[in-house]
């Protein structure tokens, strides 16, 4: 297990590397200058220009770009955005709401999801099965920026019930809402498969068995059913996880949350290397820590799934 | 599959979803917001910015950065409200003789809101950070005009030899003298730009401290940091001892990425400014908002520029062909929701010395007569491309106007866009890369024909137009006695480049603001300033 461990912890660096080389590769090909485009219709002076890529590096060669990046990286320095302020900085600042926007719909995601989808299952073709069914596809279906400012008209400016926008009113007050409209899409995923998966297993032969033993219906769904049901649903939390921090975009728009999301969309626009590429990093360590989560969560819920 | 009886249910929520959203669209404006606010000093207010670049005044010249800026700064002189003529604010007087040479008179009494004293010393240090190439700050070119400007900015890629601009001296503490490499009738406006404000030392030994923490010498102070993206907060300075006391105790910027949003949050009464309302929620806007909702003329400008390089567009028939062909009127309507205005003029309707109708028949929609004139011309063969950045989605929008009415106008068949982020399109427009039309939109600094008219066809200019003519009657214009007098010689320089067309004018843009019923005294203006912080006065 702890070698098991090791050697999954240790594939994450080739991992790391290639991504951030390919993502450094990508911004650098791109045609064009970022430091014209800083100041729109206006000619920058020739002297400014020059001083600007001094400092930004920007006519160095490719390799030279990345191996200062990576010297960088190993001494805890991101670089600089465009503005002047430190990528660690803004990424520090970022990261925690990004964070706990996506933990709290993640969090939604599970409850509801699981929630929902154990209830739907054991009330099979009756109304509540199919409310369910019908409202989950519905908050599939709706873009999420058309449920947040749904949202943000109905619950938040009509009943007054949530702030409208903005991190201000902090945790948990100021993510409940964008947190929902985030999970929406997830939340109906997760019940739907946990529904099908959790039928599967109540018509599945051990369980019968259980039932015929004579164990409690709870105690026959939740040890039995549940248990074995929730692998896929698992599997799916886990990389959902990372897409729900990396899909933030819109939500964070949308809310005006000040997190990731506007930053990496405002530094592909402005071209700033190393910020889309300090955001990139981070984001896939969370998915290759959240898949290695899964994988072994697997071992916790299904005892035949070893690793070694 | 779903069944009959869920898509009812969906369907019914989606309606009463739509129903709660439409109620409340118009829930707004009780009776309690029209009462008179009474002009007692005191209480704060709220307003939606977008995030600026920078808080040090010579480093940025975002309008989002201005903003902030017209509270902690003030400038040696200022743009009045109405008619935009210099009026004095950190200067008694600004004088000249020869338009070359000016002398600016500091008021004696006024502070930082640190306690250090403001003195010629502060405006000419400022000045020389701001124009000192290696220091790479973003209004480096608005001190282009000072003599040894060009020893500050070599082209050939040399660090500078020295740090300080030969044209500025200080004569004493309240004194300086300012040298130009050439006469300036308009300098005076220019000295309203925030960049010509001055800074404490503070702002030299820790640059990126001062920018998140700025120090100024204007009516209202930080309270606290610059929370990047999150708020920036002001409050009144007690220091300030200059001629625009502040009403209001405090204001709070609060940060929005998007204006859709700060609206939203306008109208569940949650933020008291927005001055930004989106064109396309106009009419909303009005309904909602009564006369808490103001559209102001702006400065800024939106062009066809023409490649000049290119034959196909070097005739001036061409390029009237093409401009006779767009109907402006329709697409301000259709896109911007009568917000914005048809252009007739180079120049923006606010600046003095702008005349209606000086664009003539050219800019009028006359798609008989632009065809006839094209054939004239010998027609026009190939591929028409259209470049513009794919930053706003109502570019796309115009742009697709703009090409059904040069089909089925001038019967260009083949037209093409080509769009891309801006860091791709300005190297490729200021390289003269473009093989078609572009999109040239321009932000004016200071109120004058000279800014427009210099900066968008001065020397060096996009088009790739030149004309000797144009050119000396701007420099008889610079060196006019007054601001007022260089007004006619700027007039004839731009019925010249309307004569030759290198760029055509589309429309002049307007600003939408709507604000709560807990703020009164409301005062924008089109130049600089924008709203104005210090006259707000607030319900407490």
């Amino acid at each position: 297990m702890g070698r098991y461990l090791l050697r999954r912890l240790l594939y994450a660096v080739p991992v790391l590397l290639a991504t951030t080389f390919l993502i450094h590769t990508l911004v650098f090909v791109l045609p064009g200058d970022p430091i014209q485009a800083l100041a729109g219709d206006r000619p920058v002076p020739p002297s400014v220009v020059a001083e600007l890529h001094r400092r930004y590096h920007l006519d160095d060669p490719l390799f030279v770009q990345y191996a200062r990046y990576l010297r960088g990286l190993l001494s805890g320095d991101l670089g600089r955005t465009f503005t002047g302020e430190p990528v660690a900085n803004a990424l520090a600042g970022h990261w925690l709401v990004t964070l706990r926007l996506g933990l709290t719909a993640w969090f939604l995601e599970t409850v509801l999801g699981i929630g929902l989808g154990v209830w739907a299952a054991l009330r099979r073709g009756r109304w509540a099965d199919r409310a369910v069914l019908g409202g989950t596809t519905l908050a599939s279906a709706v873009p999420v920026y058309i449920l947040g400012y749904l949202a943000q008209l109905v619950l938040g400016v009509r009943l007054g019930w949530f702030p409208v926008a903005g991190a201000e009113a902090g945790w948990p007050t100021a993510y409940l809402l964008p947190g929902l409209v985030l999970a929406s899409f997830g939340a109906g995923y997760v019940a739907r498969l946990t529904r099908s998966s959790v039928l599967e297993s109540l018509s599945a032969d051990y369980v019968r068995t259980a039932t015929a033993k004579g164990l409690s219906r709870r105690r026959t769904v939740v040890v039995h059913a549940l248990r074995n049901s929730l692998v896929p649903v698992v599997t799916f939390l886990g990389i959902e996880l990372g897409s729900l921090l990396a899909g933030a975009v819109v939500t964070e728009y949308v809310f005006n949350l000040p997190g990731i999301g506007q930053q990496v969309f405002q530094a592909i626009q402005l071209r700033e290397g190393p910020t889309v590429v300090g955001i990139t990093t981070v984001l896939v360590l969370v998915f290759c820590l959240a898949n290695l989560a899964v994988d072994l969560l697997y071992g916790l819920l299904d005892p035949r799934i070893r690793h070694d | 599959m779903l069944t009959r009886r869920q898509l009812t249910l969906g369907a019914a929520l989606a309606t009463l979803a739509l129903l709660a959203a439409t109620v409340t669209g118009c829930a707004r404006g009780s009776a309690d917001d029209d009462r008179p606010i009474p002009a007692v000093p005191g209480g704060a207010y709220s307003v939606a910015l977008t995030e600026p670049d920078h808080l040090t005044p010579g480093r940025t010249t975002s309008s989002y950065a201005l903003q902030v800026l017209e509270g902690l700064f003030d400038t040696p002189l200022a743009l009045d409200p109405h008619d935009g003529h210099p009026v004095p604010l950190a200067a008694r007087s600004v004088t000249s003789s020869d338009q070359r040479v000016w002398t600016l008179n500091l008021r004696p009494d006024a502070v930082f809101h640190n306690g250090e004293r403001v003195t010629a010393h502060s405006f000419a240090a400022a000045w020389e950070a701001a124009a000192y190439g290696p220091d790479g700050w973003g209004a480096n070119a608005y001190f282009a005009q000072i003599d040894g400007y060009d020893q500050l900015n070599p082209t050939d890629g040399r660090q500078p030899a020295t740090r300080h601009l030969t044209g500025l001296t200080v004569l004493d503490d309240t004194t300086l003298r300012v040298t130009l490499k050439a006469p300036f009738s308009q300098f005076p406006m220019l000295l309203a730009f925030p960049a010509f404000a001055p800074l404490p030392q503070a702002a030299f030994s820790d640059p990126d401290g001062f920018d998140l923490h700025p120090v100024g010498n204007g009516p209202f102070e930080m309270a606290g940091g610059w929370q990047h993206n999150q708020r920036i907060d002001l409050r009144r300075a007690a220091s300030y001892t200059g001629p625009r006391p502040p009403m209001a105790d405090a204001v709070h910027f609060r940060i929005f990425t998007s204006t859709d949003t700060a609206y939203t949050e306008l109208s569940a009464g949650h933020v008291d400014f927005v001055t930004n309302v989106p064109a396309a929620r106009a009419y909303e806007a009005r309904r909602t908002f009564g006369h808490h909702y103001a559209v102001r003329p702006s400065g800024t400008m939106d062009y066809l520029g023409l490649p000049l390089w290119d034959p196909r567009y070097a005739k001036p028939e061409v390029r009237r062909a093409l401009s006779m062909a767009i109907d402006r009127k329709g697409i301000t309507r259709a896109i911007y929701n009568e917000v914005f205005i048809p252009a007739d003029s180079l120049v923006a309707a606010t600046i003095p010395g702008h005349r209606a109708g000086a664009c003539g028949e050219a800019c009028d929609y006359q798609p008989d007569k632009a065809r006839e004139l094209l054939q004239q011309a010998g027609g026009f063969s190939g591929r028409l491309e259209l470049y513009f950045a794919n930053s706003d989605p109502s570019y796309l929008q115009w742009m697709t106007a703009v090409a059904n009415e040069l089909r089925q106008n001038l019967g260009i068949r083949d037209i093409a866009f080509r769009t891309m982020p801006g860091a791709d399109l300005t190297p490729i427009l200021n390289n003269r890369k473009a093989t078609g039309p572009y999109r040239q939109n321009w932000v004016a600094d200071y109120p004058s024909e000279q800014d427009y008219l210099a900066g968008l066809l001065g020397r060096g200019n996009r088009p790739g137009w030149s004309s000797p003519d144009f050119d000396s009657l701007l420099a008889r214009g610079d060196a006019a006695p007054t601001a007022e007098a260089g007004i006619s010689y700027y007039q004839q320089a731009e019925d010249l480049a309307l004569q030759q067309l290198p760029l055509i004018p589309l429309w002049n843009w307007q600003d939408q603001s709507a604000w709560s019923g807990r703020v009164g005294n409301v005062l924008f203006d089109p130049y600089v300033a924008g709203l104005h912080l210090e006259q707000v006065t607030v319900r407490h």
